[in-house]
């Protein structure tokens, strides 16, 4: 069974994750005025449709061509010694540090606690109507689900087929789809959680929800 | 209590001067204060002895200093005035101008575009004891009334396809259109129908309305304007406004303001009065036919004298519009005439305004010929007199020549050839019966078995047709020419490969090998590679865009235009062959101030038009790129919307195929009318197309707008556009639209 409080401990002791910054290609590497320590942003824009921050430039038979910075955080390393260099594609020019947010440290902590049941193919997704009755009424952690249980209904191309639920018993805890959205295969359903370890879940969120510090 | 009626106006007065005049004459109003509380104060201590005359005499001072005011009034004032809360609206208009009238296109909020208001109204007229209703369909934008929910009077789309609707109404039930302009511009949101195709639909139907329209302005923003005005008359409130831009958007556009930043007042001040936007330029312009007078700084709604001063001008200018087209000339048309000032109670002067059919013709051919002749002489012609005389004289020698030859000539040819043609088929139906039991008797004998060389056609592979290769092409941009690598904007998303430039720009004609993605190219490669080689020949090429506004700074950068793509205007009109089939063709460059349209541009495309009317060809329009209409020539340049569709209008029901291509970026007034209005328009694959670009919607309305809004795939979406080509393939697709859309009625045929 999973120490969720462990879990959370070792985050805490590490909050936040360090991602490599490598060269998309080959070319003549040149820094973008950043300095090790400084804070960058991620795609913004509700569409993302703004680049992050400008961190170089790689240029390639004269075609200058911009490395921007993925995700919001901290550059921790910057290999400034490759500055003017040639550079071969994959070669990790800055290692960027990435604080966790709240949210983030929640999702984390859940998708480690909770058995996850991902969907098998590409299709729109539904609980079966007693489920889904229950669902609308009291919520989702109000249904308990047990191995075998007939638990959704696959639409695709106008076919509905039912989907078992195979794995351990718990209460459904998280939905991860919506209705009328189309699900890829592999991407999470349902995270369920065993009985005895909702409560100690719960009080864990709980705790981040209030002590977590964000350090951006 | 008596007296804070008229002391409560006398601060609402107050008020709204303070609000046309921020920081500004700061002694008159603080004058104005000053005394204005003394006498509250005073009437409400009991120390003045006659409240009256205080009021009256401080009422006098308000007038003094009013009038004075209004002497100073910059045009930056007037646009503050017009667009006061104070200011009288449509539905003030409607309550006390007409003698009854009644909402039809929905009732405040509860219609699809509280900005557009239309209305059945009726004015009453006498001739002696005999009463006449005189029917009318008001349409105009309507900012008041529940200002929360009618936009600021910026019409939608739809609510600018309700109007078109009702003119259509009005020219069915054969009553006369007032239109009333309010608008500060026409929202560009891009849903369904779009902003600029609607707007170049009403404008092209406004074209050919065979029922008088008379368009008043107190408010004319651009292409919102447009979309209800092209009229018969064209009347303004002396303190409106009528232009191409706000001068907030000139501003920003002077300034190379970034998004979010915010010009200076001074700046805001110079460009109002640089874009010569008031009542009295337009006038002087031509674009506007009479100003309404309003009282001292601006009409609001108490001001009953002036709705009677709007009643009397829109009655005299429907009759005078009704008279000019009913026949020769009768007295009440002379009285009309010679009468301008109130000597004359319209209200007692009956003229009828249903119009015969050829009256209307007369109505459609007039205005449309009024439009044409708009803002002439506002651009260089650079043509001698000689040059001028000879070439009116050689189009008109063509127009008689194509008219014999066409009308008179072909046209009973191809009667004889027709009657020909059918008696062969009957002929034909005839010898095949005649001769089928001789048939049926000669195979029953003789069955010799298919000759080989067609047993072979139909066997063996197909000939390498070389006339289909691609990358051989006859102009390449001078980008190939260029030792580097460039990327795809795609890549992330498709992993596209980065290209060699002299691949890219040679071979690839500009199209990712990947994705498919068009990297904007120059108007020649179109030009060169899609006509006949050799066929091209231009004319009106010595027409040179102008600085009718002395904008300042203007004339540098036309110079620095002119010298940097060797055009003289972003318009180059020639005519050339596609395989083989003549046509008039005009382009919009974008490398020349980005395509922008003014008055020379606007004078090529209708000489363009009016030459392929005459000669009966195809008319193309390849729009490599457009940023609107040029702003630094004000109303020159929006004048140039109506009169271009005007020209459009006129050669398509000609019959004429009018066909237009986009490419790269075409926003704004063009596209928002006569590009928009076209039958058959298609876009070069990756190209935009729009109202307004994404920094002017987020500026005007704070939306923020998804990267490919203006995508060529969503105007052909919502039906904007008729299809999307490749660019390798536009000499193909070219002929082949010339082939399917030209029926047998098309000129070019």
């Amino acid at each position: 069974m999973l120490d969720v409080t462990s879990l959370l401990e070792s985050i805490k002791a590490e909050p936040y994750t360090e991602m490599p910054v490598r060269a998309p290609h080959t070319g003549v590497i040149n820094f973008a005025g950043v300095r090790e320590g400084d804070r960058v942003m991620g795609p913004c824009g509700e569409w993302k449709e703004v680049p992050g921050t400008r961190i170089a430039t790689i240029t390639r038979e004269h075609n200058p061509k911009p490395v921007a910075a993925f995700d919001k955080g901290v550059i921790q390393v910057l290999n400034l010694e490759m500055e003017g260099h040639f550079v071969e594609a994959g070669t990790e020019i800055a290692v960027l540090r990435h604080y966790l947010s709240r949210d983030e440290v929640v999702r984390i902590i859940l998708r480690k606690s909770l058995q996850l049941f991902c969907a098998p193919e590409r299709a729109k997704y539904y609980f079966v109507p007693d489920v889904d009755k229950k669902v609308k009424i009291s919520g989702s952690r109000s249904v308990t689900v047990q191995d075998g249980m007939e638990l959704f209904i696959v639409s695709r191309m106008k076919r509905e087929v039912p989907l078992i639920y195979h794995g351990a018993e718990g209460v459904i805890y998280e939905v991860y789809f919506k209705q009328n959205e189309n699900v890829d295969a592999g991407s999470p359903l349902i995270g369920v959680c065993p009985p005895d370890q909702i409560a100690q879940i719960e009080d864990v969120i709980a705790r981040v929800q209030m002590d977590w510090t964000e350090a951006e | 209590m008596e007296w804070d009626k008229q002391l409560q106006q006398l601060s609402e007065r107050l008020s709204y001067m303070r609000d046309i005049f921020p920081e500004k004459h700061v002694e008159d109003m603080s004058l104005l204060g000053l005394q204005l509380d003394e006498l509250r104060q005073g009437i409400a201590r009991g120390t003045v002895k006659d409240p009256r005359e205080g009021i009256e005499s401080l009422e006098n001072l308000f007038f003094f200093i009013e009038c004075k005011l209004e002497d100073k009034l910059t045009p930056m004032d007037k646009v503050r005035i017009v667009r006061h809360p104070q200011r009288v609206c449509l539905r003030d208009i409607l309550e006390n101008v007409y003698d009854n009238y009644t909402e039809i296109g929905g009732q405040d909020e509860h219609t699809n575009d509280p900005a557009m208001l239309i209305a059945r109204a009726y004015i009453t007229r006498r001739r002696g004891k005999k009463v006449y209703n005189q029917s009318v369909m008001v349409i105009g934008h309507e900012k008041g009334h529940g200002e929360e929910f009618r936009n600021g009077g910026s019409a939608k789309p739809w609510g600018n396809a309700k109007a078109q609707h009702y003119m259509q109404v009005a020219e069915t039930e054969g009553i006369p259109i007032h239109a009333y302009v309010f608008t500060p511009g026409g929202d560009p949101v891009e849903d369904y129908p779009g902003a600029a195709q609607q707007i170049a639909r009403n404008i092209y139907e406004m074209a050919g309305l065979e029922v008088p329209v008379v368009a008043i302005f107190s408010e004319g923003g651009s292409g919102g304007a447009e979309a209800i005005s092209l009229a018969d008359k064209r009347l303004m409130f002396s303190h409106g406004y009528y232009s191409v831009i706000s001068p907030e958007g000139a501003a920003a556009i002077e300034g190379r303001l970034k998004r979010g930043e915010r010009s200076s007042s001074e700046l805001i001040e110079r460009c109002a009065a640089d874009l010569h936007l008031t009542a009295d330029d337009n006038v002087r312009f031509g674009y506007i036919d009479r100003v309404i007078q309003e009282p001292v700084l601006g009409a609001r709604p108490y001001h009953f004298e002036f709705f009677r001063s709007i009643r009397q001008e829109v009655i005299r200018a429907t009759d005078e519009v009704v008279l000019s087209v009913r026949g020769p000339a009768s007295l009440r048309a002379m009285a009309l005439r010679g009468l301008r000032d109130r000597e004359i109670n319209l209200d007692d002067m009956y003229v009828r305004w249903n119009l015969s059919k050829k009256a209307r013709l007369r109505l459609v051919e007039k205005r449309q010929k009024h439009f044409l002749r708009l803002s002439e002489g506002t651009y260089f012609s650079g043509r001698s007199w000689w040059k001028r005389v000879t070439d009116e004289w050689s189009a008109k020698c063509s127009e008689m020549y194509n008219k014999l030859k066409h009308d008179l000539y072909l046209s009973k040819r191809r009667s004889v050839s027709n009657a020909l043609e059918e008696a062969n088929a009957e002929l034909d139906i005839l010898k095949y019966r005649l001769t089928a039991p001789w048939r049926r008797m000669r195979s029953a004998f003789n069955r010799t078995p298919k000759p080989l060389a067609t047993e072979e056609e139909l066997t063996a592979l197909s000939e390498w047709d070389r006339t289909q290769e691609r990358g051989d092409w006859t102009w390449v941009s001078p980008k190939a020419h260029e030792d580097r690598a460039v990327t795809c904007p795609n890549s992330a998303l498709h992993g596209c490969m980065d290209l060699w430039a002299p691949d890219l720009y040679n071979e690839f004609a500009g199209v990712c090998t990947t994705c498919g993605h068009h990297f904007p190219m120059e108007y020649q490669w179109l030009m060169f590679n899609c006509f006949d080689d050799g066929s091209m020949s231009e004319f009106n090429e010595e027409v040179q865009a102008g600085n009718p506004l002395a904008f300042p700074g203007m004339d540098e950068r036309l110079a620095t235009a002119r010298e940097k793509t060797g055009l003289r205007c972003a318009c180059i009109t020639f005519e050339a062959r596609v395989e083989g089939t003549q046509a008039v063709v005009a382009v919009l460059a974008g490398a020349f101030r980005g395509g922008s349209v003014g008055a020379a541009e606007g004078a090529k495309f209708v000489a363009a038009a009016e030459r392929a009317r005459r000669k009966r060809f195809p008319f193309i329009v390849y729009c490599h790129g457009t940023a609107g209409i040029r702003i630094q020539e004000g109303t020159h340049g929006v004048i140039q919307m109506p009169r271009c569709t005007v020209a459009v209008r006129r050669y398509v029901e000609a019959g004429g195929l009018y066909l237009v291509i986009y490419d790269t970026n075409s926003y704004g007034g063009p596209v928002a009318s006569f590009l928009g209005c076209a039958h058959y328009q298609f876009a070069i694959r990756s190209s935009n197309i729009g109202f307004a670009g994404p920094g002017v919607i987020k500026n005007t309305t704070g939306r923020d707008i998804p990267p490919d809004y203006h995508n060529c795939y969503q105007a052909l979406a919502r039906g904007h556009i008729q299809g999307v080509w490749d660019r390798r393939d536009v000499r193909t697709n070219l002929k082949q639209a010339l082939l399917t859309m030209g029926g047998r009625n098309l000129y070019y045929r």
